[in-house]
């Protein structure tokens, strides 16, 4: 499955990328199973996904959890928790 | 009338009073936050999602109106680059009756902190950039909401 993942704050700081297109294994079929897919997959995904607890994603807009399905997901966004105000 | 916005240029308090209180409104209340200054911080970064920011504040200010008799509701956030000193976020609520203008100028600036994807990143005089954490107490103001 392809999926665009687009990153923000220092997430995005530390891929490096503002986002990308991923094909993902069959295996990861939730939010939570996303991230340690990217942590397992290279130093960089590694350094930015260690602390899974400090990543919070929405799926295609909205706001969601861990273990949220990816199934018809079109965009994951990935980043750590709001500081605005 | 009600207005939610992100905006990435200077935000200016009295145009925005001017626009907001044409209605002459019993009672207004308002907040205004600005970036700190004094602890040599040069930059204040707000960084958002082109989507999602903009719909996380319009979502936050129709809460307000569900939850309390409002006349009018402002709510601008600023993102991008900006300079100690200048406003990063602006709520303006009127309502008939005091207290049902400053409870939802309070509650929406609590939710803020905590719902609307937004990012601070500070940078310093002396070339330390970092991006602010999460504060425990800011999720305690937040849910006191609920």
């Amino acid at each position: 499955m392809a999926l665009n993942i687009a990153y923000f704050a220092w997430v995005r700081e530390r891929m490096g990328i503002p986002g990308e297109t991923v094909e993902l294994p069959a295996s990861v079929t939730d939010v939570g199973a996303l991230v340690a897919w990217l942590a397992a997959r290279d130093e960089r995904g590694g350094r930015t996904f260690a602390e899974a607890h400090r990543i919070r994603a929405a799926v295609d807009g909205v706001m969601t959890r861990p273990g949220a399905p990816l199934a018809g997901a079109r965009e994951v966004a990935l980043f750590p928790p709001v500081t605005g105000g | 009338m009600i207005r939610a916005l992100v905006r990435s240029e200077i935000i200016d308090v009295a145009a925005e009073l001017r626009l907001h209180d044409a209605g002459g409104y019993g009672a207004s209340a308002s907040f205004v936050g600005r970036v700190r200054g004094g602890d040599g911080l040069t930059e204040l970064y707000l960084d958002h999602h082109p989507a999602m920011t903009g719909a996380g504040l319009v979502d936050l200010a129709n809460k307000a109106v569900d939850r309390w008799q409002l006349s009018a509701l402002t709510l601008i956030h600023r993102v991008g680059a900006m300079v100690p000193g200048e406003t990063i976020v602006l709520v303006l609520a009127s309502s008939p009756h005091r207290a049902e203008a400053l409870a939802a100028c309070e509650f929406l600036i609590d939710r803020l902190k905590t719902d609307v994807m937004l990012w601070k990143r500070e940078t310093f005089a002396d070339g330390r950039v970092q991006w602010v954490e999460r504060r425990a107490g800011d999720h305690a103001r937040a849910e006191r909401w609920d």
